[in-house]
């Protein structure tokens, strides 16, 4: 049939299953929104308050569901806005396509208004960008990047469509949908290596991340772990894809993740890890990085293999596929001295953790007990990352979303309402006031669409990640990191059309929360926290899991 | 690890843009290229690029796993120096002088290169060969007065019938 360029694009996303896309009209892009107009029974298309907002929208909607997230923006400004967007779904492997408009093909390379050259500009931060020059190419490129975006390991994808190809006509034939190819199966040998090296170990420590929540590898690990009689860790992108209170699992590891599970890694003779990049965050300085452990390195991507630490054995394969084999493969182990030593080391951890009231863990607490497990639990950056990744109780797969490899401020209250929309669950959003007031904007949004969001403002008056290094550091010299700010966020939420709330402590933070929680569209808690409540364990830059920060009096003498 | 000259042969899709997104891996990996030819081939679709850089055994696998992941690349092979045929092209213009003159000719008889252009002024001096070859003539030009030279960087096939497709190792 014939259509024109910017018909042909909708055509195509309804034919690969799009049906939520998020983004921002402007000139550029008026054509693919004229046919959106046509299409809305097929494709919801959810206006946000500023294309950042749209793009982790886009990204928080695949994460909690799986499927590829959508976004458009007009060209120029319009496109730069989505950048640290598709940088945040970069780092972290998230499928997401980025449409654009552009220019008139006849009218580029001229600076010409709203002309950008957005192809270059995300060139490192795509697994692939395509600038489309004629129609002809239109469909067969927007297929070829949701299968980009899918297959392997994920990424963020661009088109960029200028004006002219949007208007042209030509003839459109709908195509079944191809399914990505699958990854290659584990070779018998490598699982044999695996078993030998499984054999000579005594402290085996599975180590998982976002390639393990990519393909739903949860149960398939503690069955291997059980098989091995191995602990359990995980990056942060690894964390809900295993229930928290599963009892091999020690956590998050890392810079600023739970002691034992940090220290466990550290004390490991065998490391099998499962979809992880070995990011610095979680292994300190790679050159130190558990020096004497055997490493077993799985992932989808060989790339990664060797990539950030030396491994004995790296197998670039499907890691369900090597993990079930080598479930089956191994034989059944005993670690009793291990699985000692480990549970003193959650002793030591609970001890440190437990004894005093300390009012960010406490509140997570609160909200883990009260949330359905099939909330989505999303978060900005800082120490309320930190602190909610150390401590909420995850039942749900797919239920924790952050922005772990960029780390970027602001991520939160899109991504929570993209979750929501995908999901058509309610979402927390557990956020600080410093990242807040990066994209509060989109509380226009989630007030629009009535989304259940449930926003928790950990209000330390302080860009207090930033702070706390400023106190361990430099000598507590807090260099423009007070928020000496007037907000009244309570006052805020109602400008805008939400529900406000106030707590300072426990009590009134339970009795805030079990409000908001109940609020069907989005609210807001204004939580009162101490400016220098710090995060703790912390890794020393350059530090090894063996001097881990365990407590607040181990802080240098800087500040008390 | 020692560092080693590693000279790699990719295939990409001949169409705009695709040299540019590989050059950019090795500039945001922090690899640096030695030198970095492009050209077509046998087929329409594809263009050759030859890159050499030096590295150890672990920058050159990331940079051969880096490259793979490309969508515009279809192949990529690392050509053993021994197993593969070599050359590059130097254009090299030294002043032409009335004691040098002799010496100059001399020169680039025993380096068996080829004058291509001869001014009063001038002296323009054609010369193909391996990388080392082109060194050692240029270590030699230096004793003249060099005006501008230019030389093209390696290109590369494999010896006897293999081609890009044939079995290599990394
Ligand atoms: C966009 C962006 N800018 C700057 C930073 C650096 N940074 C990391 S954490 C942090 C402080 C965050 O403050 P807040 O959101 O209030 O969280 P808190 O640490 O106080 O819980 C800053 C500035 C960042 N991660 N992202
Ligand atoms: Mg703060």
């Amino acid at each position: 049939m014939k259509m024109t360029g910017a018909q042909i694009l909708v055509e195509t996303l309804i034919e690969q299953g799009v049906d939520t896309v998020f983004g921002f009209p402007g000139g550029m892009v008026v054509d693919i929104y004229d046919k959106l107009y046509d299409k809305q029974d097929k494709i919801k298309h959810i206006l946000t308050a500023h294309e950042e907002g749209a793009v982790h929208a886009a990204d928080g909607y695949a994460r909690s569901t799986g499927k590829t997230g959508v976004v458009i923006a007009t060209s120029g400004p319009g496109a730069t806005n989505l950048v640290t967007g598709i940088a945040t779904a970069y780092l972290d492997s998230i499928p997401l396509v980025a449409i654009t408009g552009n220019v008139r093909n006849s009218m580029i390379g001229r600076d010409s208004f709203q002309e950008i050259d957005i192809t270059g500009i995300t060139l490192p931060i795509t697994k692939h960008n395509f600038f489309v020059h004629k129609i002809s190419k239109l469909a067969d490129v927007v297929r070829t990047a949701f299968e980009i975006a899918q297959s392997g390991r994920p990424g963020p994808v661009l088109i960029d469509i200028p004006k002219d190809v949007q208007e042209a006509v030509f003839d459109f034939k709908k195509k079944p949908v191809e399914k990505p190819e699958a990854l290659p199966c584990c070779d018998a040998k490598d699982i044999d290596k695996a078993v030998q090296l499984i054999k000579e170990s005594k402290r085996p420590y599975i180590y998982f991340g976002g390639g393990a929540v990519r393909t739903g590898l949860g149960e398939d690990i503690v069955k291997l772990a059980d098989k091995l009689d191995a602990v359990i860790g995980c990056s942060m992108m690894g964390l809900s894809e295993i229930p928290s209170d599963s009892p091999r699992f020690l956590g998050m590891q890392g810079m600023h993740g739970r002691y034992a599970s940090s220290v466990a890694l550290a004390k490991a003779d065998l490391i099998i890890a499962l979809g992880v990049r070995f990011s610095d965050r979680a292994t300190g300085k790679t050159e130190k990085f558990s020096l004497s452990a055997t490493k077993i390195h799985v992932d989808c991507d060989r790339a990664e293999i060797g990539k950030n630490v030396p491994v004995d054995l790296g197998v670039c394969c499907d890691i369900k596929d090597f993990v079930k084999c080598l479930t089956k493969a191994a034989p059944q182990r005993k670690n009793t001295e291990w699985i000692k030593k480990v549970d003193q080391l959650r002793e030591k951890e609970s001890d440190a953790y437990e004894g005093l009231p300390f009012l960010p863990r406490d509140t997570i607490n609160i909200m883990s007990d009260i949330v359905k497990p099939d909330t989505r639990i999303v978060t900005d950056v800082g120490q309320h990352q930190c602190w909610t990744a150390q401590f909420f109780k995850f039942r749900n797969k797919r239920t924790w979303i952050t922005s772990g490899g960029l780390g970027t401020m602001g991520f939160g209250l899109g991504a929570a309402i993209g979750s929501s929309m995908g999901t058509g669950k309610r979402s927390v959003l557990i956020t600080g006031d410093g990242s807040f007031g990066m994209c509060l904007n989109e509380l226009a949004t989630a007030v629009t669409y009535n989304v259940p969001v449930t926003i928790v403002i950990f209000n330390n008056h302080a860009l207090g990640m930033v702070r706390q290094w400023q106190k361990v550091f430099f000598d507590g010299r807090y260099s423009n990191t007070t928020l000496d700010r007037k907000t009244d966020f309570v006052k805020l939420a109602q400008a805008f059309g939400a529900k406000g709330f106030k707590a300072t402590d426990k009590e009134s933070f339970e009795e805030a929360f079990k409000k908001a929680y109940k609020v069907k569209g989005p609210a807001v808690i204004d939580l009162t926290i101490k400016t220098d409540s710090v995060v703790l364990p912390m890794l020393k830059p350059g530090g090894t899991f063996n001097n881990l920060i365990l407590r607040r009096e181990d802080i240098s003498d800087a500040e008390k | 690890m020692p560092k080693n000259k590693i000279i790699i042969a990719i295939y990409v899709d001949n169409q705009y843009g695709v040299l540019s997104r590989v050059t950019a891996m090795f500039t945001r990996r922090g690899y640096n290229i030695d030198s970095l030819t492009v050209g077509e081939t046998e087929s329409p679709e594809y263009s050759r690029i030859t890159i050499t850089l030096t590295a150890e055994k672990n920058e050159k696998d990331q940079v051969v796993s880096q490259l793979r992941k490309l969508y515009n690349v279809k192949k990529v092979i690392v050509l053993s120096s021994e197993e593969c045929i070599k050359r590059e092209l130097l254009l090299i213009k030294v002043r032409n002088t009335e004691e040098a003159h002799a010496d100059i000719v001399e020169a680039t008889n025993i380096f068996r290169t080829k004058i291509i252009d001869f001014t009063d002024e001038a002296i323009s001096i054609e010369a193909t060969g391996d990388s080392q070859k082109i060194d050692a003539f240029i270590e030699y030009m230096k004793k003249f007065d060099i005006i501008e030279m230019c030389r093209t960087g390696l290109v590369a096939l494999d010896r006897g019938g293999a081609n890009i497709w044939s079995e290599h190792e990394d």
